[in-house]
């Protein structure tokens, strides 16, 4: 969020066309009621108008009257207040109905924002996630939607009701006299340039605050967060020191900020007030000379207008800014919105399958444990490949952009059952060449093919849905120890968890845990060890019971003692599948059946650790300290 | 709880008392123009009478720039009282923050005290600002008004002894009603924002296990909820406005109707009664009054939103830290031996669990000790005794023969260095960094500390060297460089003992041997503690300590230890079979 304003030219935001265009799209799957509000708040604004003409006619053609007469009749005063009473009633019913229908309107458009942006969210490539930070993200989903929220259901019809009264006033004070209202216009364009003028002041301020409050917000952030080195440091005096400093600054123009915002009122305020005295005064020099046709009732009511007038614009120049902020919100919600998904051709997808008694492989609904690529061919008929898990690379070249190439000529094969390592430098392309055969990228150059199929053809999901992957950071979510493990496959049974859990050698600590399966986890299972953590991820990936694993320096961050006891969990979940392993720790690799060592996206050696040892090359280096792994 | 707030007003105490004195005059004034408008219609227009027009009108004019200008310095004020307040309070909760020891900061944890210092600040200078300006203003607007309307016509006014408890009732079933279903939108809110933020830091799970649906729906499950509860609040507030306007209309039929009468009554003779004057000013006094008491209903909604803030705040400031400085501190450490009398401890008073079992310890100065030990052996636990980053529960910790709690912090913290296992680097260059272990370090003590600790290789590989800017977290240097920059930050203390807890762990093997032996040669008086989970880290050390489970299972030199410890040989073997050798 800091980040995103830095870029603020420092001046009056403007008022972003094309995001409020896309906004009001948003209005039409609610037409009908869209129009019923457009009515009611009509009907209530005339109402008003109506009613500040009232004094007038009360004035004029009753009290005035009945001044003039011996014995006074009221009932026509009486019917008079009647009718404004019916009129009233109708302005409070329009009233009421507006902002009850508003409120389903404004509510159900920001849900489907907010689960159009969730759903769409999920869909985007993981290259969206690496250039875009956490918080930015987030914003959208806190301050943008809440000030979005703010512009729909208060903003807009607020704004709506006074355009509806402005015209109104306007056209009764042009009926009760022109001479006047052209006085009022005058007025008001001067009224406006003032105003122009200080919200343009508090507007910049305003930004300069927020940037000033970013800059407060991510130091201490920063010193929070390193509190116990500062503590270790003895460094809490310069600590302050420096935020003292720039709280001093955001202070200074949260004070500016706020003194042209709360200033504006009781000027635009008492301008009213001078207007008014102008009107009178002008007014009363035309009544007593008889200019212009004013009556006395007319003026006291062009004085009851002339406050209508001003208040509805004053209150339009204030939710201007409101929906300024709003739009530039709105747009960064439109930005998520357009980014493009994760493009998806794949035409096989997985499905359980039987070998029918010729020993074909065919489709079946149930479940059997043997799964197939269902591969349809271009003359109609259909191809099935058993699931094996084969995967294999030839010379793929890949880059995170166009320009630069990250991984050169990689060409690997792994067969069923063989367990794959990859060693080297961080940032030799481990993990890289992990995220090409799930295709969270997409390669550049080369081929992959996991049982004979271009990766390319296969749909993602289905493609995802048979790799199993552990990660280095272990990220469980709320929920119950059972819940994250089950994350792996959703159907699975309580047994079936279990199963996968004792596989993992979960099992006992989990059984450890206040309420077992059922302990809560919440701030990503913050109660647990990072060994129990990753444990519990090594069970999900169990559970989904994939033929080729992915493990990410799955142990890198365990002690060797309880790597120990996660290795045992992991072998066991290794057995009968293809593996790739990145790790850390030669101890972990040793055993595999391919070790890869890559140095620049390049693989230098290769061979088992025993031809490794004996090349006497960058491994053996590795293998004896004699070379640095970082 | 105000009470603790209002120590930060502090200089801002004169803008503070200022804003609800120059909002009080502003508001008589307010209150006073429609009567004096009044007067100007009766006197000056009904009579015809352009002398009195002007008169009046002149005194109106004098009247409205003088309640401009009170409004003008009311905001001002305000402006400077609320924004100052602000920083008096969030400087006093980040300097109470400093005070912390590291139970407190546990106790709170980093995340949580960052949206007290930031989000929750912001919402109390929002209320500080209400309750000098708008609250101070609507109650007095009300009783000038209302005192107004009764100086008018005493047989018109009590039209409002009616109608304002109808609209009080009214804005406050609705207060009441709304307030529990925000409270609970607010929760709901947290929720949406953590499911959210737990997809993005999982995203790469997430799309592993093509779990993109099962989250929409998820999310989908709380947002309705979202929907379901604001929707009914919103539907509550919808009948703010209507009330308010069933209120005032209500007031002008009335008083229409009424005041009609009166000024017939009275022949429109202001020295008999009511006159048409009169009627536009009670006009005007029923919008004020109304208004006023809906203005204040809003001011209240939002104090008692801003409240759960202002606890949260004084939870800050009224923790009180348990480590402090003793009444005559010593400030000079004798030497870097250290000793542990029968020590225990627990984090918290109340937990059962004991994290170090009477432990005893002998260390001499210039020692180099290893601890080993599994993952939740304590051995972080052990080493923050040293330099005071927690008390000890039971028994004494003793530096250079003197119990920790004797020292001055800061001379104790100076000496004792440590190198934490969750270390941070700041956003600043390399220099910048190391400065922190020692504030006027010339450029060769900073070279020669890189030298031991094996960094200086590597920042020379870096185009700006010493001078190269460290992203914020350190996330632009890769793990080894970052332990590695870490450690020769806290030798630039020169400190008489060194505690690396699990410091070299992304460093390999041989650079950690260079380290280490470095140190051996560089330093050898200062006592050095290794936590470390890699045998060969420690294997050469004149001392380990097989920890577990809190407790010392064995003391001694690798060769013993290899003999007579099970922990230890298991480890030891485990890493053999990796090959980790040197």
């Amino acid at each position: 969020m800091r980040r995103r304003r830095k870029g603020v030219p420092i001046g009056r935001p403007k008022m972003d066309k094309v995001a409020m265009k896309r906004l009001l799209g948003y209005l039409k799957d609610y037409k009908l009621r869209v129009i019923l509000v457009l009515v009611c708040i009509l009907l209530s604004a005339v109402s008003g108008v109506i009613g500040s003409l009232f004094l007038k006619v009360v004035i004029d053609s009753y009290i005035v009257p009945l001044l003039q007469m011996a014995v006074p009749d009221f009932s026509g005063l009486f019917r008079a207040v009647l009718m404004m009473g019916g009129v009233y009633l109708m302005g409070i019913v329009a009233t009421f109905l507006y902002n009850w229908l508003m409120v389903a309107i404004s509510q159900g458009i920001l849900k489907e924002i907010r689960d159009t942006m969730f759903a769409h969210m999920q869909r985007l490539p993981i290259r969206y996630f690496d250039t875009h930070t956490h918080g930015d993200i987030m914003s959208r989903y806190t301050n943008d939607t809440d000030t979005l929220r703010q512009m729909i259901s208060q903003s807009i019809p607020q704004m709506f009701s006074s355009v509806v009264t402005i015209a109104a006033v306007f056209c009764a004070m042009v009926y009760t006299s022109i001479h006047l209202t052209v006085l009022v216009l005058v007025v008001m364009f001067f009224v406006m340039k003032i105003f122009k003028y200080i919200a343009g002041h508090s507007g910049m301020y305003f930004i300069r605050q927020q940037e000033a409050l970013g800059d407060v917000n991510g130091y201490i952030e920063e010193m929070i967060h390193g509190q116990k080195v500062v503590k270790v440091f003895c460094h809490e005096e310069k600590a302050k020191e420096a935020f003292c400093e720039k709280n001093e600054a955001l202070c200074e123009n949260a004070t500016k900020a706020n003194q042209y915002a709360n200033i504006l009122m009781p000027i635009m305020m008492n301008l009213g007030n001078l207007q008014y005295v102008l009107i009178a005064i002008v007014g009363g020099a035309l009544a007593v000379n008889g200019i212009g046709g004013l009556t006395l009732g007319a003026i006291a009511s062009f004085l009851q207008l002339s406050k209508s007038f001003s208040a509805p614009i004053s209150q339009v120049s204030q939710q201007i800014n409101a929906v300024v902020m709003a739009l530039a919100g709105a747009k960064r919600i439109f930005e998520l919105l357009d980014e493009e998904e994760e493009s998806d051709d794949g035409v096989v997808t997985l499905v359980n399958a039987k070998y029918t008694d010729d020993g074909a492989l065919t489709e079946c609904k149930e479940h059997t444990g043997i799964w197939a690529w269902k591969q349809p061919r271009p003359d109609g008929s259909v191809e099935y490949t058993k699931l094996a898990g084969d995967v294999r690379f030839f010379d793929v070249d890949f880059g995170y952009t166009e320009d630069k190439i990250v991984l050169h000529n990689i060409s690997l094969y792994a067969k069923p059952g063989h367990k794959i390592a990859f060693v080297g430098a961080t940032g030799a392309g481990k993990t890289t060449i992990t995220n090409l055969i799930n295709r969270f990228y997409d390669i550049a150059d080369g081929k992959i093919r996991y049982d004979g199929i271009n990766i390319n053809k296969i749909k993602k999901a289905d493609l995802r849905h048979s790799l199993g992957i552990v990660l280095q950071d272990v990220n469980l979510f709320t929920g119950t120890v059972m819940d994250n493990i089950r994350y792996g496959k959703l159907d699975a049974t309580d047994e079936e968890c279990i199963r996968a859990a004792k596989l993992a050698n979960a099992d006992s600590f989990i059984r450890m845990l206040p309420e077992g399966y059922q302990t809560i986890l919440s701030g990503d299972g913050s109660g647990l060890s990072q060994g129990q953590r990753q444990l519990i991820s090594i069970a999900r990936a169990a559970v989904a019971d994939p033929p080729v694993m992915i493990l990410d320096e799955a142990t890198s961050s365990i002690d060797t003692r309880t790597e120990a006891i996660v290795q045992r969990g992991m072998d066991a979940l290794m057995k009968g599948r293809t593996v790739f392993v990145i790790a850390h720790r030669l101890s972990t690799v040793q055993n595999s059946n391919v070790i890869m060592v890559l140095e620049q996206g390049r693989i230098i050696e290769r061979g088992d650790h025993d031809d490794l040892i004996a090349q006497k090359g960058k491994y053996y280096q590795l293998y004896t300290g004699a070379f640095e792994l970082e | 709880m105000v009470k603790t707030l209002m120590r930060s007003v502090r200089e801002y105490k004169k803008s503070s008392i200022l804003t609800p004195v120059f909002v009080t005059f502003e508001v008589i004034l307010e209150v006073m123009i429609p009567l004096l408008m009044a007067k100007l219609i009766d006197y000056g227009i009904e009579a015809g009478n352009m002398q009195y027009i002007l008169k009046m009108g002149a005194i109106l004019v004098i009247c409205c720039i003088v309640s401009l200008t009170f409004g003008a310095l009311s905001g001002k004020y305000a402006a400077v009282a609320s924004a100052g307040f602000a920083k008096n309070l969030r400087m006093d909760m980040y300097n109470k923050v400093q005070e912390y020891s590291f139970s407190n900061i546990d106790k709170f944890s980093a995340a949580s005290i960052v949206t007290r210092l930031t989000t929750d600040i912001t919402n109390i200078q929002n209320a500080y600002q209400m309750a000098i300006r708008v609250a101070v203003r609507s109650p007095i607007m009300l009783i000038f008004a209302l005192f107004m309307a009764f100086q008018i016509n005493s047989h018109l006014a009590p039209i409002f002894v009616i109608a304002i408890p109808i609209l009080a009732v009214g804005l406050w079933l609705i207060i009441q009603n709304a307030k529990t279903i925000f409270e609970r939108v607010f929760r709901t809110y947290d929720h949406l924002n953590n499911v959210v933020q737990e997809n993005l830091h999982g995203i790469r799970v997430v799309k592993s296990f093509v779990r993109e649906d099962h989250e929409t729906e998820k999310f989908g499950k709380v947002s309705q909820t979202i929907y379901k509860d604001f929707s009914k609040a919103e539907r509550i507030l919808a009948f703010n406005a209507p009330l308010m306007q069933f209120c005032a209309y209500g007031c002008m039929l009335l008083i229409s109707w009424l005041g009609a009468k009166l000024i017939v009554a009275s022949g429109n003779n202001p020295a008999v009664g009511m006159t048409t004057g009169d009627l536009t000013s009670m006009f005007s006094y029923t919008m004020q009054i109304l208004m006023s008491l809906m203005m204040f209903s809003m001011v209240f909604v939002m104090i008692t939103i801003s409240y759960a803030s202002m606890e949260r705040a004084v939870e800050i400031l009224n923790e009180e830290s348990d480590i402090h400085n003793p009444e005559h501190p010593i400030s000079q450490v004798e030497d870097g031996s250290i000793v542990f009398e029968n020590v225990s401890f627990r984090y918290g008073k109340n937990a059962d669990k004991l994290c170090l079992d009477h432990i005893n310890l002998n260390i001499p100065a210039g020692a180099t000790v290893g601890i080993i030990g599994g993952t939740g052996s304590s051995k972080s636990t052990l080493v923050q005794l040293i330099p005071r980053l927690y008390d000890v529960s039971e028994g004494s910790v003793k530096v250079g023969g003197r119990d920790v709690r004797e020292y001055d912090l800061e001379t104790l913290r100076q000496q004792v260095a440590m190198v934490l296992q969750k270390n941070v680097l700041f956003s600043g260059t390399i220099k910048d960094n190391l400065r922190w272990g020692k504030e006027d370090a010339t450029d060769e003590e900073m070279l020669h500390v890189c030298k031991l600790a094996q960094a200086d290789d590597f920042i020379q590989t870096f185009p700006d060297r010493y001078d190269t800017y460290i992203e914020q977290g350190g996330t632009n240097v890769s793990g080894g460089q970052k332990q590695r920059l870490c450690i020769a930050r806290a030798l630039l203390k020169k400190p008489k003992i060194l505690i690396l807890d699990d410091s070299t762990s992304a460093v390999d093997t041989k650079t950690d041997a260079m380290i280490r032996k470095a140190f051996r040669e560089e330093i050898p008086d200062t006592t050095n503690i290794i936590i470390a989970q890699r045998i060969s880290s420690v294997e050469d050390a004149d001392m380990i300590l097989v920890l577990d489970d809190g407790k010392i299972d064995g003391v001694g030199t690798h060769a013993e230890l290899l003999k007579e410890n099970a922990i230890y040989r298991e480890v030891y073997e485990s890493q053999q079979k990796g090959g980790i050798e040197e």
